[in-house]
């Protein structure tokens, strides 16, 4: 938007720039030299310029220079655009010239930033003293080296020019961020995102100190150790840059630098007063957020007399009323002009550290951010972000009247930048964080471990060690600890498939699952851990009981919590009540729930595992029974476990002889010598998150082959007795284990031995449940329709004579229910109950011979 | 170059008072702050606390090292920031905020509680051993002008040679200002008590105090530590030595902030409450810099603070004590036997019960934990109040819980952090190591529980058995490990989880249970409860250890018994037995297995399960 107010004073401006030093600049008094970083802060470029508000306050001198150089400089519609707006900017500055367009960098007002702060004043100290007249500008070329700004080692000129080197040359093509999408890598990075601001119009450029660091070690230095005064620095670099560019780009104000990722995310334990004015990047929960609050950035003040007007800025977060008019001397005539006066926004925010940066047995800290202007409002409470900014440490206010002070400072963080680790990723939402907790040496640690041979094994055997032998239960929990690979045929209509693996145990009691629940719950991040005794899908209460002959009380309760991707462990899961079972139908194949509430049907994600225990409805097993009958669970839910562990107690003396030392050992042993014979959990855990995140196993050619025929094989086993036993699920069940255990080994591909296992653990699993009593077959039929074949071959006769009966009625469109029922009892030689005879029925409308309606059957 | 000698005089700090110390019963000459109402004592001066660490706030960056300016003369002086919260400077002095020789150090402060459900014995013993307070106050009342004298001839005796050091090792670098900040003490004194009443009427709606259970008195006390205070956990019991602050201009400083101009940019930074929260008035919560602290093993007073150590004279208490224990034993077990209504069976497994601690931790399984559970109780409440009154004569920290309908929905039993005042709000479950929490069923009703309720009861669930409570973040929950002897007493079985079940067979009914149980009590002579005490305090802290030969023939035992019948032998009976055996063991003083102790154990538990089979409780699928 080349407009003719616009194009020349750009021109002007950068030949300002470039040649000779500006008129104001050599009007200038030393005093004004020495602030001349801190106009930086407000103006963003090198040069005074005649709207820097320090600039009126320091100097009158110098303001009325500034004043009359306008007309030397630029078009007559832009200092109108400057002296009324530029100050009062706040807002909608561009409202305030109808129509009016800037542009350039002299065009774009500046925006305080108020997030550097004015707490403590940068002075520019020329190492010569007689350097004091010369220019900055003048320096850029011949002395570079020698001005630095007081108390640093920075040199405004070369750091600036550093970094602009940085912008225009950064490459790191092997370097992907998830913001990076549609970033060419093999371009300048930053040139790109120069340009992306021009295109969306928000002027931030974050810069990832990394980056900085692998660019140039000593700059990254100086932006950590003094941010204060290179982020200023790196704001005029940038700003020139993108003006030279993008010369009739519109911005609401001048590009601001915000760097992220300094050193390594830090620990908010490890914070120490030598952190103090430095950048730092720390991660967190947002526990707390302030309303906005109007910050005064600048006071005007005008004098009642002579209406003379001086602008004072906010040092040390207070405002120094003065007390003389400057202009005519009179005391105390200086009132302030509110609504001339610049405020700007800042919000208090209370951060606590990550639950898991936390040492055991601490309560967590907690630390106060102030976000300013854009940042604030950007996060809520329960947000979890990684902050970057400048930590401070401020005294408490020296009160006049008590010459003794509280000698605590006060802390807090001054934002630049936040990073939220979930909110964007909802889909991979523990992977970010996790990622950022793996020191190299660690990562290494973890594929070192990987490449062990027996490294599947040697898991297993660290996963709840205090429980005894149960290796292959052990095996399978592993396995659902790492999950199958996550797919997506949204497209195809199918929707996700369920990556998760949902394992039933079942058993004597005192077979310690409890204890292995308990343990599963405490090793994942997101376990949840509920007892199916009472446990209800609605609301949270409880009735307490009394038995009168007992006089026992019995609490009946409980909320069944489903987290998200997490693992929901339930034990007691055959004492949950019907309709709080009928919620996990949904929950364990669709991986969602639905809630209906205040006539809104409402459906969330919760990708979460099922580990449950349940015990044997006579509560002891009964070895003359089938699964079914001894646990006593809809089949359609049983149906839906991949795995269905039995834990019986084997009865046999060499186990009982191991089991019985297990246990003494127990109570003796030391704690470190325990600790010394296994894995530690917290490598176990990391090795879980590692492979969770980072690995994705898929398909291999062979293995989908073996995946073939180990299904095949499956349906055979029913189809040899004429009836379909495996059903598509026990696939998708083999599919998922064999990819949790390709993932056990970090390996991208499913192998043939993944299959392997997880057809040896699918029939291990399912020999010891689906074993038919009567013919001591495997029978997955039993799992798959809750009967077992014999059973099924009895319904099956029914049925079919139940149809002979109706077919020999003869042509009768509709039949008496109880009429019918009566016959085909009269009929057969066995009794027949009622339920058998509904399922009869069931099986007859199934094959679409007739339908039940209420009391009456009608024929098709 | 302040910063070398600086570190070597705190650490001669800190070494110098530890020897000074460990001088015979030094540590009983300081005043304690249990005991001792704060404005009995001295500002300033050299305290004691026994507490436990309820809270750990922000780490705090003050001024180690700061520098004062006189504005007519420009004199400058440096002075030490340390041990104090205020940065005290003469009447003609500025604090220059700008120096650079100003030093920025970290400290941490832990919100402290007396030790929660500390038993009175404990106070009155810890008191009475306390010379001063022996020579001083034998009654109840306390004379305050008499006291002030002597803490002052105590604080003399105590102080002073630390003060001359401080100056000594201060001189180098500061201009003889006095370092110690003992501004005339009767001064600060007059205005500490003036500032109690001038400021109490300030915060209107009175300060809580963050106390785990309810009806708890003493001071809570703001715990700044200098050093190594990631060692510290919540819910540790510590004793701390250190300066007691109580300075008044704290709660000048504090009140001018709160009504202050809402200009001031700081204002903002915390809200009103965590503001009452975090610097409430120092008559109120005093603070104390530590000098030395360390955790307790232990708070009973009867027992050598540290047993640990291989000094001489706790070995010799221990042996000596060793010698006597069958009688002391024997006699417990007669007392028991008769609080228990004659039953002797339900004394020995109280018994066993009151000296099981969690010694170990194997994964998530807490070992060593004996939760009982005394059904059959009588209904009326009186026997188990009673019986806890008998209890709480013996251990030093315990808390009577009244289950009720009521009670469970509208009691706070885990601690919750509140984010607006930014701080830990402690629950009924927020307990010290090794307290007795006696649970009574018996008065519970049938009726329905609400949210909080069902959360309670699931909490009391966790605590039992896994010995751990999840404290509630709001955002997420963590998980604090705990060690907590928890005896539930019910009609039938409880609907809490517990260890093991005992159900009481009395032999007789006393009339007045009122009167039965208090002639028993005083039938008891003061040293043999004292006796007693020890005991039970002692035999928890013993090693213990199973050799092969006894491992094998429990082995061959479960073997042999789950050949009989298996039904009736599981690893958790085998679990039970081992626990049962595991603390008769230790009961007799005997820190190894016997193939006796395991042979009696094995009874203990079939008496008991018949016991229960007996009473036909129609148990489910628990046992």
């Amino acid at each position: 938007m080349s407009s003719p107010a616009s194009t020349p004073s750009r021109r002007r401006g950068k030949r300002g720039r470039g040649s000779n030093p500006p008129t104001p600049q050599d009007a200038r008094s030393p005093p004004s030299q020495k602030r001349r970083t801190d106009d930086s802060t407000s103006t963003g470029d090198l040069q005074p310029m005649p709207t820097s508000p320090p600039a009126d306050v320091q100097s009158p001198g110098a303001a009325d220079a500034l004043f009359s150089s306008p007309p030397q400089f630029r078009h007559s519609a832009i200092p109108l655009d400057f002296d009324v707006s530029s100050p009062l900017t706040y807002g909608t500055p561009s409202s305030r010239v109808e129509g009016t367009p800037r542009s350039g960098v002299r065009g774009t007002p500046v925006r305080q930033r108020p997030d550097l702060g004015s707490a403590r004043k940068a002075r520019q100290v020329d190492l010569h003293s007689d350097g004091l007249a010369e220019d900055v500008v003048a320096t850029e070329q011949s002395l570079g080296q020698k001005l630095v700004i007081w108390g640093t080692d920075v040199n405004v000129a070369s750091c600036k020019e550093k970094f602009q080197r940085f912008l225009q040359r950064f490459i790191d093509p092997l370097d992907k961020e998830d913001e990076d999408i549609g970033l060419d890598l093999n371009e300048p990075r930053y040139m790109q995102r120069l340009q992306e601001i021009n295109m969306v119009g928000e002027p931030f450029l974050n810069v990832n100190c990394d980056h900085l660091r692998a660019f140039d070690e000593n700059l990254y230095r100086q932006l950590i150790c003094y941010p204060q005064e290179v982020i200023p620095t790196f704001d005029m670099a940038a700003n020139e840059i993108f003006f030279d560019r993008y010369p009739d780009s519109i911005l609401e104000h001048q590009i601001q630098v915000r760097p992220y990722n300094a050193l390594k995310t830090r620990n908010m334990r490890n914070l120490n007063p030598e952190d103090i004015d430095q950048l730092i990047t720390i991660s967190g929960m947002v526990i707390r957020s302030s309303q906005l609050i109007p910050e005064m950035q600048e006071a005007f003040f005008r004098c009642q007399v002579c209406a003379f007007t001086t602008r004072v800025e906010i040092d040390r977060g207070r405002i120094a009323e003065p007390s003389v008019c400057k202009n005519c001397n009179t005391t105390h005539s200086m009132a302030l002009i509110h609504n001339r006066s610049m405020f700007s926004d800042k919000q208090m925010i209370k951060l606590q550290e990550s639950p898991e940066d936390m040492p055991a047995g601490q309560t967590p800290h907690t630390v106060a951010l102030f976000a300013h202007n854009d940042l604030v409002d950007k996060v809520q409470p329960g947000d979890r972000v990684n902050v970057t900014g400048i930590y401070r440490a401020v005294p408490i206010r020296v009160n006049p009247r008590v010459s003794s002070v509280n000698s605590v400072y006060k802390t807090h963080i001054d934002v630049i930048h936040y990073r939220k680790t979930d909110s964007k990723r909802l889909h991979f939402v523990d992977e970010e964080t996790e990622q950022k907790r793996f020191t190299e040496e660690r990562v290494e640690m973890l594929k070192e471990l990987s490449k062990k041979a027996d490294v599947y094994e040697r898991l297993a055997f660290a996963l709840a060690p205090s429980i005894y032998e149960h290796e292959d239960i052990k095996k399978g929990i592993l396995l659902q600890l790492f999950g199958g690979s996550r797919k997506d045929f949204t497209h195809t209509g199918r929707g996700n498939f369920r990556a998760e693996i949902n394992i039933l145990l079942c058993g004597d009691p005192g077979t310690s699952k409890s204890q292995l629940l308990q343990y599963v719950y405490n090793l994942v991040p997101r376990g949840q851990y509920t007892s199916g005794k009472g446990s209800s899908a609605v609301g949270l209460t409880a009735y307490v009981m009394k038995d009168p002959e007992t006089r026992q009380l019995v609490l009946q309760t409980g909320a069944l919590v489903l987290s998200d991707n997490g693992i929901c462990c339930i034990d007691e899961f055959d004492k949950m009540n019907e309709s709080t079972r009928s919620v996990l139908h949904e929950v364990m194949e669709q991986q969602t729930l639905s809630i209906a509430k205040a006539g809104i049907i409402c459906q969330l994600n919760a990708r979460t595992s099922i580990l449950a225990a349940a015990n044997p409805i006579e509560s002891q097993w009964n070895p003359k029974k089938t699964t079914i009958e001894n646990i006593q669970l809809p089949h359609t839910l049983l149906s839906r476990f991949d795995l269905i562990f039995l834990m019986l107690d084997p009865r046999d003396e060499a186990y009982d002889r191991r089991l019985a030392r297990h246990l003494v050992s127990l109570y003796y042993q030391s704690e470190e010598k325990m600790e010394e014979e296994y894995m530690d959990m917290a490598v176990l855990r990391d090795y879980i998150a590692y492979a969770r995140s980072y690995v994705n196993p898929r398909l291999g050619e062979e293995a989908s082959q073996a995946l073939i025929e180990a299904y095949v094989d499956m349906r055979k086993i029913g189809s040899g007795r004429g009836m379909v036993s495996a059903y598509p699920r026990q696939l998708e069940s083999l599919i998922r284990l064999a990819e949790a255990h390709a993932k056990v080994r970090f390996s991208a591909k499913v192998e043939t031995i993944d299959v392997e296992e997880a057809k040896r653990l699918h029939r291990e699993a399912l020999k010891q449940s689906a074993t038919d009593p009567r013919t001591g077959i495997v029978d997955i039929s039993i799992l798959t329709t809750g009967m077992s074949a014999t059973a099924r071959k009895r319904k099956e006769e029914l049925a079919q004579a139940l149809r002979k009966l109706i077919q020999s009625k003869g042509k009768t469109p509709s039949l008496k229910y109880q009429q019918l029922l009566d016959d085909l009892r009269a009929q057969s030689d066995t009794a027949v109950t009622k339920e058998m005879f509904d399922e009869a029925l069931r099986a007859l409308a199934d094959e679409d011979f007739l339908t039940v309606t209420g009391k009456t059957v009608r024929l098709l | 170059a302040q910063n070398v000698p600086n570190s070597d005089w705190e650490k001669k700090v800190t070494e110098y008072f530890k020897e000074k110390l460990k001088e015979n019963n030094a540590t009983n000459w300081v005043p304690s702050l249990n005991d001792v109402p704060v404005h009995y004592l001295k500002p300033n001066s050299l305290v004691k606390f026994r507490c436990m660490v309820q809270d750990m706030f922000d780490p705090e960056f003050y001024m180690g090292v700061y520098e004062t300016v006189d504005p007519n003369t420009k004199a400058r002086v440096l002075h030490f920031g340390k041990y104090r919260d205020v940065a005290e400077c003469g009447p003609q002095q500025e604090i220059d905020l700008n120096s650079s020789q100003t030093v920025t150090s970290e400290r941490q402060t832990f919100y402290c509680v007396p030790v929660p459900g500390e038993s009175a014995w404990v106070k009155e013993i810890s008191f009475l051993t306390e010379p001063v307070q022996a020579r001083v106050s034998p009654s109840t009342s306390y004379t305050p002008s008499r006291h002030k004298r002597s803490y002052e001839e105590d604080e003399d005796m105590d102080l002073h040679p630390s003060k001359q050091k401080e100056q000594h090792m201060g001189k180098s670098c500061c201009s003889g200002g006095d370092i110690h900040g003992c501004v005339e003490p009767k001064r600060l004194e007059t205005e500490a008590s003036a500032g109690h009443h001038v400021i109490s009427p300030n915060c209107s709606p009175p300060l809580d105090l963050n106390f785990p259970l309810p009806g708890e008195k003493g001071p809570a006390c703001l715990v700044k530590v200098y050093e190594n205070w990631e060692s510290f956990k919540v819910n540790d019991v510590l004793e701390v030595f250190g300066v007691l602050s109580v300075d008044p201009v704290l709660s000048i400083v504090n009140s001018e902030e709160r009504d202050g101009s809402s200009l001031d940019p700081m204002e903002c930074m915390d809200t009103a409450e965590e503001q009452r929260v975090h610097s409430p008035p120092a008559s109120l919560v005093p603070r104390i810099h530590v000098i030395l602290a360390h955790k307790l093993q232990h708070i009973n007073p009867l027992l050598p603070a540290c047993l640990n150590e291989e000094e001489s004279k706790t070995c010799e208490f221990v042996s000596n004590f060793m010698s006597e224990l069958s009688p002391v034993r024997a006699e417990l077990l007669g007392f028991l036997t008769h609080a228990l209504l004659g039953d002797s069976l339900a004394a020995e497994y109280l018994i066993l019960h009151l000296i099981s601690t969690v010694y170990a931790r194997r994964d998530v399984l807490p070992l060593g934990k004996f939760a009982v559970n005394l059904s059959g109780c009588p209904r009326n409440g009186a026997f188990t109040e009673h019986l806890y009154r008998l209890i709480q004569q013996l251990v030093p920290a315990s808390f009577h819980l009244r289950m009720s309908i009521e009670s469970m929905n509208h009691s706070r039993f885990i601690p919750h952090k509140d984010y607006t005042a930014n701080r830990l709000v402690s629950g009924l479950l927020q307990l010290a190591s090794n307290t007795s929490l006696v649970i009574d069923e018996t008065q519970l009703e049938q009726g329905q529980l609400d949210t909080a309720g069902v959360h309670n009861v699931t909490a009391l669930g966790n605590l039992i058995t896994w010995q751990k409570v999840d404290y509630d973040f709001n955002y997420h929950r963590m998980e604090f490990p705990c060690n907590i002897n928890v005896l539930i007493t019910s009609e039938g079985r409880s609907l809490l989880p517990s260890d093991c079940q005992v159900h009481l067979q009395p032999q007789i009914i006393p009339p007045n249970m009122e009167e039965y149980m208090s002639s028993l009590l005083t039938a008891v002579l003061p040293s043999v409860l004292n006796k007693f005490r020890i005991y039970l305090s002692l035999l928890r802290l013993l090693d213990y250890s199973i050799s092969d030969e006894v491992t094998k023939a429990v082995e061959d035992d479960f073997v042999e018994m789950r050949k009989n019948n298996p039904e009736s032998v599981t690893a958790d009976d085998l679990h039970k037995m081992l626990l049962v055996a595991r603390f008769l063991s230790l009961s007799v003083g005997q820190t190894t297995l016997s193939r006796e102790r395991w042979l009696r154990a094995k009874q203990l538990e079939a008496l008991r399960k018949a016991r229960l089979q007996q009473q036909q409780s129609v148990n489910g699928n628990e046992l």
